[in-house]
């Protein structure tokens, strides 16, 4: 059983860190605000969520465990909110999507 | 994408209540408020588990404020003033130094030293549950002071 909790623990953080790592090439790697606003909300909320997820596994029945669920909703309830807030204002304050490589465009990137 | 800017449409559930700005969202209004009550709630526990972990007054005062600081920014200054007026922000930090000050004072006036607590005068109490809601009460007046002067540094810099 607590092979079986270990192992589900290990998984869950090992997916976390996959998230977090996408989430880090592609806030480098992409062209944008808003696609990289995408990617920085990958690592904020499935990331971190799932690597909380681990930890809780980890723990167990606890108190301690309690407290990160805890922290889990308050960072899956906040962090799609700043996502938004922040692409939303960008939004209003006039920064442009990319268009892509289409020729017309190619003197925005 | 419509061709009108955003800025321009004021949407139906803001029309003549002044709750928000036109450009506000409603995600973010309603996050921010019902997220900042489970903030301060978590700001008292933080204060009352000051004495045996981590915590304390100052970080439950930093929490409680970062609630009112976070009403402020989501409502607006105007709609946030019922939560916690700026004209009084000042005045409770004052009592909370008054809080920390005079109980150093009264232990003082009760024959020991400054915040010496086995001195309060509170005769029913056994020494250890006096220094123990001594720190409580100290730590009532550093969470006071906290929120308080960190809500007013926050008005003073918008004039209010």
């Amino acid at each position: 059983m607590t092979t079986l909790a270990n192992g589900l623990a290990i998984l869950l953080v090992l997916g976390g860190t996959f998230f977090m790592l996408v989430g880090s090439i592609g806030l480098l790697r992409l062209p944008d605000f808003y696609t990289r606003a995408h990617a920085s909300g990958k690592v904020d909320t499935l990331g971190i969520l799932m690597f909380l997820a681990g930890l809780a596994v980890f723990e167990g029945f606890s108190l301690t465990a309690a407290k990160l669920l805890l922290i889990i909703f308050f960072v899956a309830f906040t962090s799609p909110v700043a996502t938004h807030a922040l692409a939303r204002r960008a939004l209003l304050f006039g920064v442009k999507p990319w268009y892509g490589t289409s020729q017309e465009h190619k003197g925005n990137r | 994408m419509s061709d009108k800017p955003l800025t321009e449409k004021i949407p139906r559930y803001c029309k003549g209540t002044g709750m928000m700005a036109p450009t506000d969202s409603p995600i973010v209004h309603i996050a921010c408020r019902g997220i900042s009550p489970f903030i301060f709630l978590i700001g008292l526990y933080v204060f009352f588990h000051g004495h045996y972990s981590p915590g304390g007054g100052f970080q439950g005062g930093v929490l409680m404020a970062a609630t009112i600081l976070l009403l402020r920014l989501s409502l607006g200054t105007g709609l946030s003033q019922v939560v916690m007026p700026a004209s009084i922000t000042l005045r409770l930090s004052a009592v909370g130094v008054l809080i920390f000050a005079g109980t150093g004072v009264i232990t003082m006036i009760f024959g020991g030293d400054f915040l010496d607590y086995h001195f309060l005068p509170l005769p029913w109490l056994d020494p250890a549950y006096l220094r123990y809601y001594g720190i409580l009460l100290i730590e009532v007046g550093v969470v006071l002071t906290v929120m308080t002067t960190l809500i007013a540094i926050y008005d003073d810099l918008l004039g209010y």
